[in-house]
């Protein structure tokens, strides 16, 4: 291994070597990753104002302000909500998807694959342009001609109804995403495994509960976890399709950080917050996958 | 049992292309209506325009500044993801082949900041850049989309790298290559699959950003496709007709693109998914 690239035996040598294979990566990681994020640490006990040169060291008071904000942990709850629905619809539909969508002989298996995957090529914020429309023009069209009630006025506007347009939109919008996922991990089972469960009489539901589910888990890791991250992350769609509106009800946790942030001037604090989050997102994703890998099974 | 069977089988199919095309019908909906005025659109969604006229993707593609918007998306993404391939797989290569104690850390700095979101470093990112006067800029946006996407492209090389046998980089080395020269003419080649897929990921996630350009694009005339196009619509937000064709052109290079590329792109988001 060493012969190749490893005939160093100088340091000046080896950073040389360094430098002009991994130089550019080190210094954009250094500096766009790393910088920031200490800085960031370091932000969250000033209270900087995005204008002032000078700023105090505050301690944890910018902690404590987070951790007293109301607002912040409703719309913290908001998304845990919204995050909530959201896994659950996801991963089910995009497995349903795949599963109807391998093995068995479907026409135009490949047309259907690539409809349900078209909304991830398109960016989240002409996806929520798109559905600002579908739910305030055609949906209260089609509500008002046909006289179906709960169609018949905007759902944009309604402060009860606002977040499930955006469980709507990120269900469709991920749903073929993991689909793909789930295809490719249905389509390594093992054909023998399903051929013998079969030949010993099992139906089609319990091969799926007994053999495909368990092999599954190692995907359903990997989707859960997109899932969770993408949700907590939301921006684009949520800026484009609610705003925020109506009346602060649809205020996802990231534009919530960025409204205090950049709009309210509040770094110090919009830092703890974004860091706060980072922290929490982080924590349920690891437990998550702490725990879901505890259901694998070997093949 | 056969004609159970078959019964089966159909309702499937009739399933699939019912939700195959709720899917679809928001973007048809979108076509429908760009050719509409916005009093047919009111007046009826669904129905057809009175005459297939493309006026209203002329004025949209006038107003919005369609051309330099999409000039701007597209140096930005073609820079960033050629810069994250050549110097990510070049650093792959490098983790790979020598056991340097700073490569271990590096590698494994990169591939834990993989965690880190991108709104948790948001604010310092533009306090740093803007106390240095880089905000505003096309250039510096590559270069921070070079931060962002490195580790993960680092990480996708690495693993293909290590199945690659050293024999072939050793005979280049015999005859006469320099390092660079093997890492270029024989590892690089090698790696074409995967820089493919690599590509096409970093394409649909540059092309398609918003929240970093919008912080650090300020000036209108910097733009990307999708901040104008957001734009255009906080302008002209009651003139349905004209927002649809918006929405048209914002959508059409992306499908171009999809349509031109399509096996590569599913294998892409597959690959990509099963390593991350």
């Amino acid at each position: 291994m060493e012969r190749v690239l490893a005939s160093e035996k100088k340091f000046v040598d080896k950073l040389k070597t360094y430098l002009l294979f991994a130089g550019p990566t080190t210094l954009v990681f250094a500096t766009v990753i790393i910088l920031p994020f200490l800085f960031g640490i370091y932000l969250t006990f000033t209270n900087w104002d995005g204008l002032s040169k000078a700023y105090v060291f505050v301690s944890f008071s910018n902690y404590q302000k987070v951790l007293q904000d109301a607002a912040f942990w409703t719309s913290f709850l908001r998304t845990v909500k919204y995050v909530f629905y959201t896994v659950v619809l996801v991963n089910s539909l995009g497995f349903a998807l795949a599963y109807a969508l391998t093995g068995n002989k479907v026409l135009g298996q490949n047309l259907l694959r690539t409809g349900f995957f078209v909304p991830n090529l398109i960016g989240g914020i002409i996806l929520g342009l798109v559905w600002r429309f579908i739910f305030s023009n055609v949906l209260v069209y089609l509500g008002r001609t046909l006289n179906i009630g709960f169609l018949s006025y905007s759902w944009l506007a309604n402060p009860t109804k606002a977040l499930w347009t955006l469980v709507i939109v990120s269900v469709w919008q991920y749903s073929g995403y993991m689909m793909i996922i789930f295809i490719a991990g249905l389509s390594n089972i093992p054909r023998e495994l399903i051929e013998a469960a079969t030949i010993d009489g099992a139906t089609g539901f319990q091969r799926l509960r007994t053999i495909i589910l368990p092999l599954m888990v190692p995907a359903f890791i990997v989707t859960v976890f997109l899932t969770i991250q993408r949700g907590f992350m939301v921006y684009d769609v949520n800026l484009a399709l609610t705003n925020g509106g109506p009346f602060k009800t649809t205020e996802l946790i990231s534009m919530f950080v960025y409204e205090k942030a950049f709009l309210a001037q509040q770094y110090g604090v919009g830092q703890a917050q974004a860091f706060l989050l980072f922290v929490l997102v982080a924590a349920i994703s690891l437990t998550q996958v702490y725990f879901t890998k505890k259901l694998e099974v070997e093949a | 049992m056969k004609a159970l069977r078959r019964f089966a089988s159909l309702v499937r199919h009739v399933a699939l292309y019912a939700l195959f095309l709720v899917y679809l019908s928001p973007f048809f909906l979108v076509l429908l209506n760009s050719f509409k005025s916005r009093r047919e659109i009111i007046s009826n969604p669904f129905g057809f325009p009175p005459e297939w006229s493309l006026q209203n993707f002329i004025t949209a593609f006038q107003r919005m500044g369609f051309v330099p918007a999409f000039l701007n998306s597209l140096v930005i993404t073609v820079f960033s993801v050629i810069g994250i391939a050549v110097f990510s797989a070049m650093t792959a290569y490098l983790f790979v082949r020598t056991d340097w104690r700073i490569n271990k850390v590096m590698f494994f700095a990169m591939v834990a900041s993989m965690l880190i979101p991108f709104q948790a470093i948001m604010i310092p990112l533009v306090r740093i850049y803007g106390s240095l006067g880089m905000l505003n800029s096309r250039w510096s946006l590559v270069y921070m989309y070079l931060g962002f996407g490195s580790s993960f492209a680092v990480f996708l090389y690495h693993g293909f790298i290590k199945s690659i046998p050293k024999e072939l980089e050793e005979a280049a080395m015999i005859d006469g290559c320099s390092r660079l020269q093997v890492f270029f003419r024989v590892v690089f080649p090698l790696l074409r699959s995967t820089t493919l897929s690599l590509i096409i990921l970093n394409v649909l996630w540059i092309w398609n950003d918003f929240l970093l350009p919008s912080l650090v694009l300020i000036s209108a005339n910097n733009r990307t496709l999708p901040l104008t196009t957001f734009h255009f619509h906080g302008t002209y937000s009651s003139d349905y007709g004209l927002l649809m064709a918006s929405l048209m052109l914002t959508i059409l290079p992306v499908i171009i693109f999809y349509v031109a590329l399509q096996q590569h792109i599913i294998r892409g988001v597959m690959e990509g998914a099963i390593k991350a």
